[in-house]
């Protein structure tokens, strides 16, 4: 027999899936229907598109090292060190740009929004807008939305820009290739499926960092711990939903596509 | 004499099973100056959130201005919100927003004026609450009693025909205090504006109210003249009372 408190974990797991996907389909709406909030909009491009670029371009710039390392140690057991470029690029542009981005995105850009939306939930802001007759919806969690949507994409477009780069720095200066060759490999490698798994998958992940960072803000309940608990929650549920997302992604568009 | 534009009536909420309020009924007309009280955590502001429909209760009528706003769904309240505005305790400014933004906000929302005419507006308001050449300012760089005030002057932006303050006069200096006490009052003779005011501040009660409301376990256990409560008024009011008048 289950103990009460896994059956109310459950419950509160269920409930919170619900309020999201219900979110989530309110968000949609207003997204596509006037009027928007451009100033706000603007601002949130600041500060999630900008605000993350040292993130994402310092991330992707050693994680292409890395694999550039990594392809070099198994590649030359067979000889075969000249395809560090598609390695890299492949590994990259495929999976571990929109991935990695996405959880650094996820990580800064979700639990700054669940802090923001959570501190106004708990201080009656959120009240007081409805209470004026706006719509919180579209007040804040739409700009928030959008912002993400068409950021992380351009994020992700440079990340796997520096994973190339910092792949080059190693083939160059460690293997000894020169860099038209590299880039030769690197643009041979790349087809349009790839490019178009690449940026797609950005997309979802931003909507799902954006609906997640604040749904946790909106429901936030009790103060500082509440905000703290709700930042939390939102790392961990956008950092799971962007792995398993990926997986069923990827394995839906290999099907469409192979 | 004309009906309640306000009625609860059997009103229940309960938060995690915990009963706020049980049976809550009560009624305000037009013009009238109520003051509710009861001890802290007895549903004050949980009966004031029920009224501008931010809270949903459990069982029972909420009847506003001739809607039945238990029966509205969210987006059906609005164009009563506009009528109904609420005085937030901690005030509820926007923190991303100036001085100026927060009070031209409700305006900017509903109405449609020019950049300089909502200027002109948003100066008045904050005359009204005595705060000038402020609106540059963000919330984090006023004192809390000056927060206060831009948020009655948000409040008023909308000219309201009802004003729901949530304690209004909580952690303001005696000065600022009888500033807010005087514009409610102003606001009731000028404007016929009515108002429901939830507070433990005995002092203000005495100075604005007409009539008082007494929650307690829930339920309104009182309705009356302050002269009444002090003379014939349950043993709780009357200590209620006694309590705030030696403590101010």
């Amino acid at each position: 027999m289950r103990d009460q408190g896994e059956v109310s974990g459950i419950r509160q797991t269920v409930a919170n899936l619900g309020g999201a996907t219900r979110l989530a389909a309110q968000t949609l709406v207003r997204m596509a229907t006037p009027p928007f909030d451009f100033a706000e909009t603007l601002r949130q491009l600041d500060r999630i598109g900008v605000g993350s670029l040292n993130l994402t371009n310092i991330t992707a710039l050693f994680t292409g090292m890395v694999l550039a390392v990594q392809s070099a140690y198994t590649l030359s057991k067979f000889g075969a060190r000249h395809y560090i470029g598609e390695i890299v690029t492949l590994s990259l542009v495929r999976e571990l740009g929109p991935v990695l981005t996405a959880l650094m995105v996820g990580g800064r850009v979700g639990s700054g929004i669940a802090a923001e939306l959570g501190s106004m939930t708990v201080t009656e802001q959120v009240d007081a807008l409805r209470s004026m007759a706006a719509d919180p919806i579209r007040k804040l969690v739409v700009p928030r939305v959008w912002a993400t949507l068409l950021m992380l994409p351009l994020l992700t477009v440079l990340a796997d820009g520096m994973g190339i780069i910092g792949g080059l720095l190693i083939a160059v200066f460690q293997e000894g290739l020169s860099p038209s060759f590299y880039f030769t490999r690197v643009f041979r490698t790349l087809e349009f499926n790839d490019l178009f798994l690449g940026l797609t998958k950005p997309a979802v992940f931003a909507f799902i960092i954006g609906i997640i960072g604040c749904y946790n803000g909106l429901t936030a309940r009790g103060g500082a711990d509440g905000v703290g608990r709700a930042t939390t929650n939102t790392v961990y549920a956008a950092s799971i939903s962007i792995l398993i997302a990926d997986f069923f992604f990827t394995k839906l568009f290999i099907g469409l596509f192979s | 004499m004309t009906g309640p534009i306000i009625s609860l009536v059997s009103v229940d909420k309960a938060f995690a099973g915990h009963p706020v309020l049980t049976d809550a009924s009560l009624e305000i007309r037009a013009g009238e100056i109520v003051a509710i009280l009861g001890a802290s955590g007895s549903g004050k502001s949980v009966t004031l959130k029920t009224i501008n429909g931010l809270i949903v209760p459990d069982a029972g009528e909420i009847h506003v201005l001739g809607h039945a706003i238990h029966e509205l769904e969210e987006k059906e309240l609005n164009p009563l919100r506009r009528r109904v505005s609420y005085l937030f305790q901690g005030g509820a400014l926007f923190d991303s927003m100036t001085v100026f933004d927060n009070v031209a906000f409700p305006i900017r929302e509903h109405m449609r004026f020019g950049k300089e005419d909502l200027s002109i507006k948003v100066q008045a308001l904050l005359e009204m609450v005595q705060l000038q050449n402020l609106e540059h300012l963000h919330p984090s760089e006023l004192s809390g009693g000056m927060r206060k005030r831009v948020a009655v002057a948000r409040a008023l932006a909308l000219e309201p025909e009802i004003i729901l303050y949530d304690e209004p006069t909580t952690g303001l200096d005696p000065v600022t205090g009888e500033a807010i006490a005087n514009l409610i009052l102003d606001l009731n003779r000028r404007l016929g504006m009515t108002s429901v005011v939830v507070t433990h501040d005995i002092p203000l009660v005495m100075r604005v109210a007409e009539r008082i409301l007494f929650l307690e376990e829930g339920r309104f256990c009182y309705s009356g003249t302050i002269e009444n409560a002090r003379s014939e008024g349950p043993e709780t009011v009357k200590k209620f009372f006694e309590a705030g008048v030696s403590h101010a």
